[in-house]
């Protein structure tokens, strides 16, 4: 219960923070959005085949958009040493991890849903007739991004070159959530059944599982000074 | 010094063995014989980052330093290995394949690997209060080996829903018994060289922490000016 309370709080004060200079998402949004942009002029070949283009396209300006997003998380907080602050008081580190892995997942989510109403617009391709096993894959794919970019945004605020440091360190752990999110959404975007791709959605969600409970016995030592 | 002597005579012995006593490959021709460098290095690549997973988990745990030296020492030896395999694959893949390169499962799982070592090096060098890289790259070593197996496993789904580049068949599939034995040889002494250089990496730990400690002991005011 306690527990319950300091995650929400947590989360509830990045919300806060965010909606008083509204940096991150603004900077996640308008980011996505250039890679969707810049991708039309990649591709403008392969316009007409944009079922094959789309799910590659959607995945790599929602890691883009990520990395901005996990960057600020901790950045901000060290910028300001209020981690210090977080750190000392009685919350339980995992706490912690949870409440900045709900806000991120958040701000994840508001920037996808701008990046896929672009991508809808611009590549002329309604997304609601696939929208609920289209949002099942991508909310998995999300939650299993954002559990190791939440760490790893943790500990590349420690580090000189941060903005690099993330993406070096994120992007090869978190290969499996990206392929199995490609492939799912592609069997998403196609209209085909879930078990089509069953084994995708459940790499995902052992991907989550794995990576969450791995993030949140480690965060303790993140933390640690 | 011994170690250095046996390791020097092994990887000697090997060489002989790699382009004397192990038969021509039928099919590949002499070029085949960089295998016996190129399988050995991956291995060695592989039981290397499980050392840096072991290394970390110690250090959590018990906080000793030698287990932290360990993992570091682990992660530098076994990138250089990573790295030759990295090489000599596609050396060995543009005159057999054709091509330089492939994503195939194991190709794609090798240069995960190194760029797992590439991200642990690299946060080793770059966080700022050096008394915390050891923390943070033992959880960065953790995550990183965890992730190992979940990557294989979605990597080899991957490129069975595509189809696969051609391959002529896969060597397990029936060693001749003298390139076998000198398969085993070579891993051995690259082990006995991994093994060698990770123990002068450890002694060169120790005495870079000695040093600095008695450095600070013997001048302390030369502290204050440091920090001017």
């Amino acid at each position: 219960m306690q527990t319950l309370r300091v995650i929400w709080a947590i989360f509830v004060k990045d919300l806060r923070v965010e909606w008083r200079h509204r940096e991150t998402l603004a900077s996640m949004c308008v980011f996505g959005v250039l890679v969707v942009f810049l991708f039309n002029f990649a591709f403008e070949t392969a316009r007409e085949m944009s079922l094959r283009l789309l799910p590659g396209l959607l995945w790599v300006a929602f890691a883009f958009a990520g990395v901005l997003g996990f960057n600020r998380s901790f950045a901000a907080e060290r910028e300001n040493a209020s981690l210090e602050g977080l750190t000392l008081t009685p919350a339980d580190p995992g706490a912690i991890y949870a409440g900045k892995l709900l806000a991120n997942l958040f701000f994840m989510t508001v920037a996808e849903v701008v990046i896929v109403f672009a991508v809808s617009l611009w590549y002329n391709f309604s997304f609601i007739p696939v929208l609920g096993l289209f949002s099942l894959v991508t909310g998995l794919g999300t939650l299993g991004y954002v559990a190791v970019g939440t760490i790893f945004g943790a500990i590349s605020a420690n580090t000189r070159m941060r903005e690099v440091m993330l993406p070096v360190l994120q992007f090869p752990v978190a290969v499996p959530a990206f392929i199995a999110s490609i492939e799912g959404t592609t069997g998403a975007l196609r209209g085909e059944p879930l078990a089509v791709y069953a084994d995708w959605v459940n790499l995902l969600i052992a991907f989550c599982i794995i990576f969450l409970v791995l993030s949140y016995l480690l965060f303790e030592y993140v933390l640690e000074e | 010094m011994i170690h250095l002597g046996v390791t020097i005579l092994w990887l000697l012995i090997a060489v002989w063995m790699i382009f004397f006593y192990a038969p021509r490959e039928a099919t590949m021709g002499e070029v085949q014989r960089i295998f016996y460098i190129h399988v050995p290095a991956g291995w060695t690549a592989f039981l290397a980052y499980f050392i840096v997973f072991v290394g970390s988990v110690i250090f959590l745990a018990k906080r000793s330093q030698a287990a932290d030296d360990l993992a570091h020492a682990a992660a530098e030896v076994g990138f250089v290995f990573c790295t030759s395999m990295i090489v000599t694959g596609p050396l060995w893949a543009k005159p057999a394949w054709g091509i330089w390169w492939t994503w195939d499962a194991r190709l794609t799982m090798s240069f995960l690997l190194w760029l797992l070592y590439v991200s642990y090096l690299m946060l080793r060098s770059y966080v700022f209060n050096p008394g915390r890289s050891a923390l943070l790259a033992a959880v960065v070593g953790i995550i990183g080996f965890v992730d190992v197996p979940v990557n294989y496993m979605a990597i080899r789904w991957w490129r069975t829903q595509h189809p696969q580049p051609v391959i002529g068949g896969g060597e397990g599939s029936g060693l001749e018994p003298a390139m076998r034995l000198t398969l085993y040889f070579c891993a051995g002494a690259f082990w006995c060289l991994f093994a060698y250089l990770v123990r002068e990496r450890l002694a060169i730990a120790r005495l870079r922490r000695e040093l600095s400690a008695a450095r600070r002991a013997s001048a302390p005011q030369d502290q204050k000016e440091d920090r001017g």
